[in-house]
């Protein structure tokens, strides 16, 4: 670790190319492309008419994600990030293009694409554990069985003891990750998650972003994340979409060159490092800064 | 630097709350009591105990023994009397009859549940009561049971809210008592349309509370339930109406308030009945303390059924029990009272 701070801090521009990547590196994503296509994004285009005009939400936008696979998106305010997660969800219709899951097109929500949100959606009349069965419940399992589930779900995120407590009742990391739970409960094919962690001080995010590794390192589990944070794309991600802004499309995708398993050492590692660099560059080098201010919050 | 009482939004200390708090009630009460106790106060009129000798002519010999007059008048006469040397009329100086003294309010609080009926036939106090309190009860109910998912339908689809809102808003602005001509035409003179009348006033706002809150289920809850497969039945069973149910039931609480207004209207039309006839008859009679008692008889009740309501809510819904101090307070107190016993057991001891 002392070696790559070292090198870090003593010649930042000495860092490889974020597209180098190392035998084992390139042999995994080998490996990864073989994989069956869980999630397939074609030529998906958002067009808004709002009262200035006929807005352009995202333009062309495609790209796969293979099972198992860990992919971000990030980009400037208002490149689309959020409008993208809720058309995947099926929560917005898509003015252009198709997305299809498992090859079949996507229409409406459903719960083979569990999601979760950036703002606090656990049910507050329910308890953690009912919160948590709620999907299975929807969908006709015993209320015995979903129990179980729900009890080994708590389980894995830690929370097994919080089960009768009410969500006001939990801190916000706490309820994150029974958000998590909850869209898990489903068994979903894909669990998007749109800014899980936004809301979050730096150190618990720091936690849940560890929790979230371990989740999927143990489950059989797709993710599709958005956020804003370049260190939290570079830590989680497989491979990183990076979104322009105005009107919202691909700038590039990137396979981040950091070795399995992540660890939080890493965050200052030359692969690491190439790799912020980039996203910097794409993300702030492009677009004048105060232009991300204006668009702020419209995303 | 400024009182604390006057610092904007500051909340009072509990002492001072509970100071300001009986001084609501107590301040009201010393001007009713100066009012009606201290003769120079106010007094305007005078209580004829003897009206002096009545043969004497004059623009005055109205005035009788027992009677309230005017203190002008009392004394015009009086100096009517000394011009013809005749005895003059005595009298104490009282208070119109309609503002009765608050011993005498206080005993009709009793009296007025047992002095009988003037009239063979007429309810006793707590028959007029009690048929009020039925009145409002199925007016209410039927309000509820229509106003309740037409509202919720309003709220949670734009469809329903465009077919039934604008038409309800319309007859909500006329006043249901309006309707009371129409109501004993269709319904005759019994209770059917003091409960109809009841209904109208309750049902048309019901409608668009209900909707109103029903739209501020946060849409972050319904599209999370949607991405974990609830179909639409599902999403105003288990999401809408759970997450509304709280805010609900609170509108209720008001509305209950607002039928209590409209029985008073609705109990005069027809045949009179209830509280509002019972009040009407000993205002008839000019029992004024049986008046005041029954107004502030109306006023407990209401304020026993909204307090009971809200002790039931806190037990209808615990995850919002945080809020709530009573639950809590509840909760707490085995411990809180162990604490109490424990404290003093301590101070024993330092003696």
């Amino acid at each position: 670790m002392t070696a790559a701070m070292t090198n870090a801090l003593s010649a930042p521009l000495a860092l490889p190319s974020y597209r180098e990547q190392s035998d084992d590196v390139r042999a995994r994503f080998r490996e990864l492309k073989e994989r069956p296509v869980v999630l397939s994004i074609e030529q998906l285009g958002k067009t808004f008419d709002s009262a200035k005009g006929r807005v352009t939400a995202l333009s062309d936008v495609s790209f796969e994600v293979h099972r198992k696979e860990f992919v971000s998106v990030i980009g400037p305010s208002g490149c689309g990030k959020s409008t993208l997660i809720r058309l995947l969800a099926g929560l917005e219709q898509p003015t252009t293009g198709l997305v299809r899951l498992d090859g079949r097109p996507v229409d409406g929500p459903g719960k083979e694409r569990g999601m979760v949100f950036q703002g606090y959606t656990l049910f507050p009349w329910l308890t953690v554990k009912d919160n948590v069965t709620f999907g299975p419940r929807m969908a006709g399992v015993p209320p015995r069985e979903a129990d179980q589930k729900a009890l080994e779900w708590l389980d894995v995120i830690g929370l097994r003891r919080f089960g009768d407590h009410y969500p006001d009742q939990l801190s916000g990391g706490m309820k994150q990750r029974v958000a998590i739970a909850r869209a898990l409960a489903n068994e979903p094919r894909i669990l998007l998650m749109d800014e899980p962690f936004g809301a979050l001080d730096a150190q618990t995010r720091a936690g849940m972003q560890g929790h979230l590794m371990r989740i999927w390192d143990s489950v059989d589990l797709t993710v599709l994340f958005i956020t804003h944070d370049l260190d939290e794309a570079v830590y989680l991600s497989d491979r990183i979409v990076v979104l322009a802004a105005h009107p919202g499309r691909i700038a590039e995708v990137i396979e981040v060159p950091v070795p399995r398993p992540r660890e939080r050492e890493q965050l200052l590692s030359a692969p690491f490092l190439a790799t912020k660099n980039r996203l910097e560059t794409l993300i702030y080098g492009a677009t004048p800064a105060h232009d991300a201010t204006v668009e702020d919050g419209k995303d | 630097m400024a009182s604390p009482l006057f610092r904007p939004r500051e909340p009072l200390s509990p002492r001072a709350r509970a100071v300001a708090t009986a001084l609501a009630f107590v301040l009201p009460l010393s001007l009713w009591s100066l009012v009606s106790y201290v003769p120079f106060v106010w007094h305007p009129q005078v209580l004829v105990e003897q009206a002096g000798d009545a043969s004497v002519p004059g623009t005055y010999d109205f005035i009788a023994a027992g009677e309230r007059v005017d203190r002008e008048s009392f004394e015009a006469r009086n100096r009517e009397l000394a011009e013809a040397g005749a005895a003059l009329a005595t009298g104490t100086r009282v208070n119109p009859i309609y503002l009765p003294a608050p011993h005498e309010v206080a005993r009709a609080f009793y009296t007025a549940f047992t002095t009988e009926p003037e009239r063979r036939g007429d309810a006793w106090l707590h028959e007029s009561l009690w048929h009020s309190c039925q009145i409002i009860f199925w007016g209410f109910l039927y309000a509820a049971l229509l106003g309740l998912p037409i509202g919720v339908a309003c709220g949670t689809f734009s469809v329903a809210s465009n077919l039934i809102e604008p038409f309800t808003d319309f007859i909500r602005y006329m006043p249901a008592p309006v309707f009371g001509a129409l109501a004993v035409a269709i319904f005759g003179l019994a209770d059917a349309p003091k409960i109809t009348i009841v209904f109208i006033g309750t049902f048309f706002p019901m409608v668009i509370v209900v909707a109103n809150t029903t739209r501020q289920v946060e849409p972050a809850l319904l599209h999370a339930a949607q991405t974990l497969g609830a179909s639409t039945r599902q999403l105003v069973t288990h999401v809408v109406l759970p997450s509304a149910l709280p805010n609900l039931y609170r509108d209720m609480r008001v509305l209950v308030g607002c039928a209590w207004t409209y029985l008073v209207v609705a109990e005069l039309i027809g045949e009179k009945s209830g509280i509002s006839a019972f009040i009407y008859q000993q205002q008839r009679y000019r029992h004024f303390d049986n008046v005041y008692a029954s107004i502030v008889i109306i006023g407990a009740v209401g304020l026993l059924c909204d307090q009971l309501l809200a002790l039931a809510g806190t037990l209808l819904f615990p995850w919002q029990s945080g809020h709530s101090g009573l639950l809590k307070a509840l909760r707490t107190l085995p411990r809180r009272l162990r604490a109490g016993l424990s404290g003093e057991r301590a101070l024993e001891v330092s003696k």
